[in-house]
């Protein structure tokens, strides 16, 4: 106990410490780069244009441009010219196959996920549906719904989002775009083949590890052949200062390896060790590659859409390395109770509770940048997606601070309200976050616009209704389960059976995300082929607007995004 | 070349995230290893032997650990000991684990003893074949692949399920394969009354 309140004080006033360090160098200029790295994401005299290829019309992109002119602009002039929408449409084009094969075979892995997600709900409820089968029972259906969400969806979604960020962040065309597609097919087959695996029984047997090691091969040198790309097109840069997104994805594209390589070592790891470098992998790869990615992408979005540049550019990087060092030590909390030495719980909770620190800075710069323009929302869908899982990014991340205190985790531990957590997170957050992007990317990337503007809003409101069933009902489910457990004068039946009707409510929320899922991915395959009617072009990065009417100015005519 | 400012933070954003990174690592990965390297195991406890560890195997490939932890936890936590799932376990407990299985959802109870209080061989193979036989409400998924549907008189050496009379249909015997007996050796292994020397676990 001593022993244990020792650590616990140590490590917080060491954390506490270092933070201040930081704050100091960052006050006295140590890490370059002030508010100007923030306007970096736009042209010269940009700023104050919107720019949202997700429109449904152009008018309606003129809307949301009035929308930002009216609740607080500069007043500058703001003016994209020829030349600069010619050379942002060629950066665009730079990565247009690996862009196209990732994000293809994200949507593909989103459907298939969403159908072993449902199909282990119903299972939950119903659970001599599909027994005859080895590859159909429970426990191989739902780690093959985890790994097809985690590696299929949210890795792949992410990986073309950065591919395609990366051009735009660095005003250089991606240096290797054919080395890039190798790595996302390379990527692909191994999804596929570990996917294939688990159905088949021969799962490595650790969460989020599931995936046998022959099959980490491809991924590993999938990703390394994306990072060669991007980190060759780092080298040729033409922007003079480095956008946080960059900081972002760079780190993350660092840390994956070496996660994988630990985490995939042969033969060293074992017991309790195992348990605790199990969870240290997999918290990190939460905190250290799909957050970096989702967080990398708001900070791109958000500014670029509203035509406004982040609130703080210093706060987003005190945001970047407060959550590098703080998130990297969270995976403890993962055992708590577990025969894991005490003072290693005691270093993750203390490191989840300083986590508040970049997730305020995040939360406040979100807020500030997108407060009092929160009607543009209702003409870009990039944002509506975006906007929302920003908040729930801030949301998910409170309530896990709460949930690795002691006295709130000894209760939702071991319950599906972790499950509800992790779909607050991984769904809330990063998924809605990568919908809103691919929005914005995918007109970009085809030169093609979104046929139609209703089933944008059918995708946005079968997921957020569905989510919200699932989320709530689960949450209550999993915190009833965890009482009646902890009650010994219950029989641990009571845990079971106190779930049962939250578990057919998850399947109902299920659907409806499901069935989003199906809208958005037809729409994104009609959109493939090119088919639906196009129209006069909010796709186009230039086209002739009518007389612009910035706050305070006088009439001025420009040409927008 | 000319150094811009963005030079700098490349480096300094490489070398930054690996420091970083190797403190976690360190932390969370390396020290327990060496905390835990010399563990040696505990007198009472019996290495796996070839049936148990396939059946071990059978336990991952089967998904058993999404709802079935194997970690009893303090009395000063949670009433599992009250439960019946043993004493608090401690790392020497798992030096035979690879790789270890102390999952994260008890949407089934904790298996960490299951052998003291359900020492059985045929109501595990009944109960695989069909929890909802012996457990109303369960929600534990049938296995019915581990098992064989045969007409007829037994064979030697076959194992047949004693299925409680509600669930035996007539004129048709359940056979175990040999994964399902080779899972319920496992599962009768799984069995660590013996006694340890508490290691101090902090609060
Ligand atoms: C969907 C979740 C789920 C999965 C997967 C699952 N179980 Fe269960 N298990 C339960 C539940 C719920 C109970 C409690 C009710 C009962 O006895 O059936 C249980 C009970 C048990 C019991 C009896 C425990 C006791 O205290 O009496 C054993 C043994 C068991 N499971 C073994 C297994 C094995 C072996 C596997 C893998 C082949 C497995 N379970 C897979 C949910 C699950
Ligand atoms: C400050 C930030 C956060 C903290 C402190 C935190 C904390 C936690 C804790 C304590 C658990 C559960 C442990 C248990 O009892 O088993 C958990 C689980 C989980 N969290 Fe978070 N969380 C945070 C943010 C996030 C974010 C942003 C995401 C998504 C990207 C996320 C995804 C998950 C997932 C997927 C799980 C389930 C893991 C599993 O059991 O398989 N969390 N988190
Ligand atoms: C596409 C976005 C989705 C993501 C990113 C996602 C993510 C996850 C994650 C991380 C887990 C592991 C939770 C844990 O270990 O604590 C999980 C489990 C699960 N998810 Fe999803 N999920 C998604 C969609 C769905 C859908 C549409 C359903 C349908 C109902 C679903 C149903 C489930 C079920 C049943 C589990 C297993 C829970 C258990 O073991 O008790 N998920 N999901």
């Amino acid at each position: 106990m001593q022993y244990s309140v020792g650590v616990l004080l140590v490590t917080f006033l060491g954390s506490l410490a270092a933070l201040g360090v930081f704050l100091f160098s960052m006050s006295r200029g140590l890490f370059g780069a002030g508010e100007a790295a923030g306007r970096v994401i736009f042209a010269d005299k940009e700023i104050g244009l919107v720019e949202e290829p997700a429109s449904a019309t152009a008018a309606s992109e003129d809307n949301l441009q009035q929308v930002m002119n009216r609740t607080g602009h500069t007043g500058e002039f703001a003016v994209l010219t020829p030349e600069e929408a010619d050379e942002r449409a060629s950066l665009d084009a730079s990565s247009r196959l690996p862009v196209l094969i990732a994000l293809t075979g994200s949507v593909a892995w989103l459907v298939i996920a969403s159908v072993f997600g449902l199909m282990a709900s119903i299972k939950l409820h119903a659970p001599d549906w599909l027994t005859e089968q080895a590859w159909l029972t429970f426990g191989r259906i739902r780690p093959a719904h985890l790994n097809a969400v985690a590696y299929g969806w949210c890795s792949l979604a992410g990986l073309g989002v950065a591919i395609w960020l990366y051009p735009r962040l660095l005003r250089t065309p991606l240096v290797g775009s054919r080395t890039a597609a190798a790595g996302v097919v390379l990527w692909l087959i191994g999804v596929t083949g570990g996917i294939w695996a688990i159905l088949a029984g021969r799962s490595a047997g650790l969460e989020w590890l599931e995936f046998p090691w022959q099959v980490d091969i491809p991924l590993f040198l999938g990703g390394t052949l994306v990072g060669v790309a991007l980190l060759r097109t780092l080298q040729r840069r033409t922007v003079p200062h480095l956008y946080v997104s960059v900081w972002y994805i760079s780190a993350g594209l660092l840390w994956l390896p070496v996660l994988l390589i630990v985490a995939k070592w042969p033969g060293i790891h074992f017991g309790v060790q195992q348990a605790a470098m199990n969870w240290w992998f997999g918290h990190n790869v939460l905190g250290l590659w799909f957050t970096p990615l989702g967080l990398a992408a708001i900070y791109y979005f958000l500014p670029k859409v509203l035509g406004k540049p982040i609130h703080s550019y210093h706060l987003s990087l005190v945001g970047f390395w407060t959550l590098a060092f703080f998130y990297s030590q969270v995976g403890g909390h993962h055992l708590i109770g577990g025969p894991v030495p005490g003072w290693l719980i005691t270093l993750s909770i203390v490191q989840s509770m300083m986590m508040i620190v970049p997730v305020v800075a995040v939360g406040i710069n979100q807020h500030r940048t997108a407060y009092g323009h929160l009607s543009a929302l209702r003409y870009s869908p990039t944002l509506r997606f975006i906007v929302l899982g920003g908040m729930m990014y801030t949301l998910a991340s409170i309530q896990g601070s709460m949930q690795s205190l002691r006295v709130v985790n000894t209760t939702t531990h071991f319950t599906h309200f972790t499950v509800a957590h992790a779909h607050l997170g991984l769904y809330g957050f990063f998924s809605l976050v990568m919908f809103g992007a691919m929005y914005f990317v995918m007109p970009r990337v085809l030169d093609w616009e979104w046929p139609s503007s209703k089933l944008i809003s059918w995708h946005f409101w079968l997921v957020m209704s569905g989510f919200t069933v699932y989320f709530v009902g689960l949450s209550i489910g999993g915190w009833l389960q965890g009482l009646y457990m902890l009650d010994a004068s219950r029989p641990f039946m009571d845990s079971v059976l106190v779930t049962q009707p939250y578990l057919v409510t998850r399947t109902v929320g299920g659907t409806l995300m499901t069935l989003g899922h199906l809208v958005f991915a037809a729409h994104f395959a009609v959109m493939l082929m090119r088919r639906g009617t196009k129209r006069e072009g909010a796709a186009l990065l230039r086209r002739p607007v009518p007389t612009l009417q910035p706050a305070g100015a006088g009439n001025v005519s420009g040409v927008s995004a | 070349m000319r150094l811009r400012d963005g030079e700098v933070s490349v480096l300094k954003l490489a070398i930054g995230a690996m420091l970083i990174m190797a403190f976690a690592a360190g932390a969370l990965v390396v020290l327990p290893y060496f905390t835990m390297r010399g563990v040696p195991a505990p007198e009472g406890l019996v290495a796996y032997n070839e049936a148990q560890l396939r059946g071990r195997q059978s336990y991952i490939a089967n998904g058993c650990i999404y709802c079935h932890s194997q970690q009893p936890r303090d009395p000063s936590v949670a009433p599992d000991m009250a439960r019946g799932w043993g004493r608090p376990s401690v790392p020497a407990d798992y030096v035979y684990d690879k790789p270890h299985l102390l999952g994260t959802m008890r949407t089934g109870p904790d298996l960490f003893n299951i052998a003291v209080r359900q020492p059985s061989r045929d109501w595990h193979l009944g109960h695989l074949y069909q929890p909802r036989a012996y457990s109303p409400g369960s929600i534990m998924p049938a296995y019915p692949f581990l098992f064989e549907r045969k007409q007829g008189a037994s064979v030697a050496g076959e194992v047949t399920v004693t299925l409680p009379p509600a669930y035996a249909r007539e004129g048709e015997r359940i056979v175990a394969t040999q994964e399902a007996l080779d899972l319920v050796e496992y599962l009768l292994s799984l069995n660590r009354s013996y006694p340890v020397v508490a290691t101090p676990t902090a609060p």
